[in-house]
């Protein structure tokens, strides 16, 4: 399953998705955790009783604001949260 | 300053335009207690609130009503609308599933579960398993569904952080035409020409262009196909995300909005899949399906 | 030389005559604003309202139309003043403006009716870098309006209760729409009006704050725009950007027009 969290508003579309086949099992040994600076994944059982990462539900609402600092104005050529998650589950899409 | 400006602009009236009608139903050609297994799904969501019931997997009956300030006894009363009418006592449940926003508020509940799943098992029910789209627009978000032939969610998004493309931002202009909300799907097709999109996707600027558009002398039906269509082309970036495929199903209060609904069918070039039962009941019916398979699950064991 | 400046807000027009004042010895001219003028279009259309707010202004000043050597415009009406000379963005204009009345500032932070942006400019006052949030009512002045018409405050009274509050209530939603919502609630559970108004301006400053992180923040901070009168608001920003000082202009509102004008009289040479 890829589970979308984020939104679109004026501005713009802010996702950060999981693809949760590559997220069971974590082959990275859940790095997302750490990595991320503000702390916005969390493991979780889903409603099909997998184990898998998602992003807090508070974070949701303000990717582009909390995802800024891992944005610098210069242009970023990798993330920290798609850094760590080696499987490859994690993309921005922005 | 013309009449229609004057209307908007003035104090608003205590007439509550956006409010919808809420109903009860159930099926007078069975008998609950002939059932042998009779579980419940209840959605409390932002807006409104459903509990169904599922008598041995099929749909039984339903009671559809605006969220109150406390969502325990949103759920207590949506459950009891239905309970009265047939006779019923909660003791006559086995399995009460609660989804939506305020699932964790569903003291009686067995089970809380997401209403992206219920979405999709109701969707998979009510429209059958060639049910591949989702679109659940509610009172305060908007999910995008993909899943497979059982129902189960293969891709899906969920935007609850902007108004614009949720049942708020049409009671927003319901209130600001002062037409009741039923109403704006009808009267969005009586122009002689379709206007185009209003520019702003916030709700906040759609409003000030709309009064923008009256001025130059758009109608109100104009300006509210105006907003329909910005709505639809709002909602089909959404569905593109997930990727659309045939087997498309409108849940949520949205899919009574013909305004909004044939324009998204212009848009993607799809029909909707028809049914019969009430669109706002998808996930409470998914999660009394939810708790149908669990029983199944638990008595074979 | 007379200049004027015409800023096309999406709530006001603001016209700024700006003159240019030779003074002996110096090698750059002085610039000083002769009028200010702000008018609410209600009714009017762009055109009609650039017409009359500059008709007004003239008035104002003593100062007839053919006195006036060029008209540049600005914000997001701009293409609507066809007396205008020309148009610059609302960066251009923000930035120069900014350095015009703080010539240290560096990072220009502008929060208007509909929106917000963060501008970075070099010590000529050209903006290098900007981020904005247009097409989002959160994170700019209508937001703090709402929330204020929620609390039946005026904008004075709510930036001014904001002061007065040292709680951090976080405001769930980030849609101008569903937070009004979100601050009835509050107000139904009692909270006191300060820690509302405070909660409200925290998160504008936090999304305005998030925009401008993006640009980067460096040197001097200026705050232009409406939202600069909101005390409180500033206040917020303050702690948001975790700087000292915000850098206020008298009339934080006028400054693109005033940038627009000095831009004006610049191209004249």
């Amino acid at each position: 399953m890829i589970a979308n969290y984020g939104y679109k508003d004026g501005s713009g579309e802010y996702y950060i998705s999981i693809d949760t086949d590559k997220c069971i099992d974590c082959a990275a040994d859940r790095a997302c955790l750490t990595a991320c600076p503000k702390h916005m994944f969390e493991i979780i059982t889903d409603d099909y009783d997998d184990e898998v990462a998602w992003v807090k539900k508070e974070c949701t609402r303000a990717l582009a604001y909390d995802c800024a600092g891992c944005k610098p104005a210069g242009g970023y050529t990798s993330l920290p949260c798609t850094t760590a998650c080696t499987p490859g589950a994690i993309k921005h899409s922005w | 300053m013309n009449a229609e400006v004057a209307a908007a602009t003035a104090a608003p009236e205590k007439k509550e335009f956006w409010r919808w009608q809420e109903n009860t139903w159930f099926d007078e050609t069975k008998n609950w207690k002939d059932a042998k297994i009779i579980t419940c799904g209840i959605d409390v969501g932002s807006v409104s609130s459903q509990a169904v019931l599922v008598c041995d997997g099929e749909l039984y009956g339903y009671n559809s009503m605006r969220t109150g300030n406390n969502s325990p006894d949103s759920a207590k009363n949506a459950l009891q609308g239905i309970m009265d009418k047939i006779g019923m006592k909660l003791e006559d449940i086995n399995y009460v599933v609660g989804t939506g926003y305020g699932r964790v508020n569903v003291p009686f509940a067995h089970k809380a579960i997401t209403e992206i799943a219920c979405h999709a098992r109701g969707a998979n029910y009510m429209g059958g398993n060639q049910v591949r789209t989702i679109l659940d627009m509610g009172g305060q978000d908007c999910k995008a569904i993909h899943c497979d032939e059982k129902g189960k969610v293969t891709n899906f998004l969920m935007n609850d952080k902007c108004a614009a493309g949720t049942g708020r931002g049409m009671e927003v202009i319901s209130d600001l035409m002062q037409i009741p909300i039923a109403e704006l799907g009808p009267r969005s097709f009586d122009v002689e020409t379709e206007p185009e999109a209003v520019s702003s996707i916030c709700v906040v600027f759609a409003k000030s262009e709309a009064l923008g558009l009256l001025k130059a002398g758009y109608t109100k039906n104009m300006v509210i196909a105006a907003y329909c269509q910005a709505m639809a082309e709002r909602v089909v970036s959404l569905l593109e995300r997930i990727g659309v495929e045939e087997g498309f199903f409108i849940t949520g209060g949205i899919a009574k909005n013909p305004g909004v609904v044939k324009r998204i069918e212009r848009l993607l070039g799809i029909k909707q899949v028809e049914t019969k039962i009430d669109s706002q009941i998808a996930g409470a019916l998914g999660a009394a399906l939810f708790g149908y398979t669990l029983m199944q699950k638990q008595a074979a064991k | 030389m007379i200049t004027a400046g015409i800023d096309m807000g999406s709530r006001s027009v603001k016209v700024v005559l700006l003159e240019e004042i030779k003074v002996e010895g110096a090698k750059e001219p002085s610039f000083a604003v002769k009028k200010a003028h702000l008018m609410m279009p209600g009714d009017l259309d762009a055109d009609q309202a650039a017409e009359a707010a500059f008709s007004a202004a003239l008035a104002e000043a003593g100062v007839s139309r053919d006195q006036v050597k060029s008209i540049f415009a600005t914000g997001a009406g701009r293409g609507q003043v066809g007396f205008a000379n020309e148009g610059v963005t609302e960066m251009t204009a923000g930035a120069r403006g900014a350095v015009f009345m703080y010539p240290q500032a560096r990072t220009v932070v502008d929060v208007g009716a509909e929106e917000g942006r963060g501008i970075k400019t070099d010590p000529d006052g050209k903006a290098i870098d900007f981020a904005g949030n247009e097409k989002c009512a959160a994170g700019a002045g209508s937001f703090a309006e709402a929330m204020s018409r929620a609390l039946q405050l005026s904008l004075k009274e709510f930036g001014e209760a904001s002061l007065r509050s040292d709680k951090s209530i976080p405001m769930n939603a980030q849609c101008t729409v569903f937070a009004e919502s979100e601050v009835v609630s509050l107000i139904h559970s009692s909270t006191p009006k300060e820690d509302i108004a405070k909660a409200v301006l925290d998160a504008v400053a936090s999304r305005v704050c998030a925009m401008v992180r993006r640009v980067g923040i460096e040197g001097n901070v200026v705050l232009i725009g409406g939202m600069g009168h909101n005390p409180g608001f500033v206040q917020s920003l303050k702690s948001a950007m975790d700087v000292d000082q915000v850098l206020l202009p008298e009339m934080p509102e006028f400054v693109s027009a005033i940038g627009c004008a000095l831009i004006a009289a610049e191209r004249q040479h």
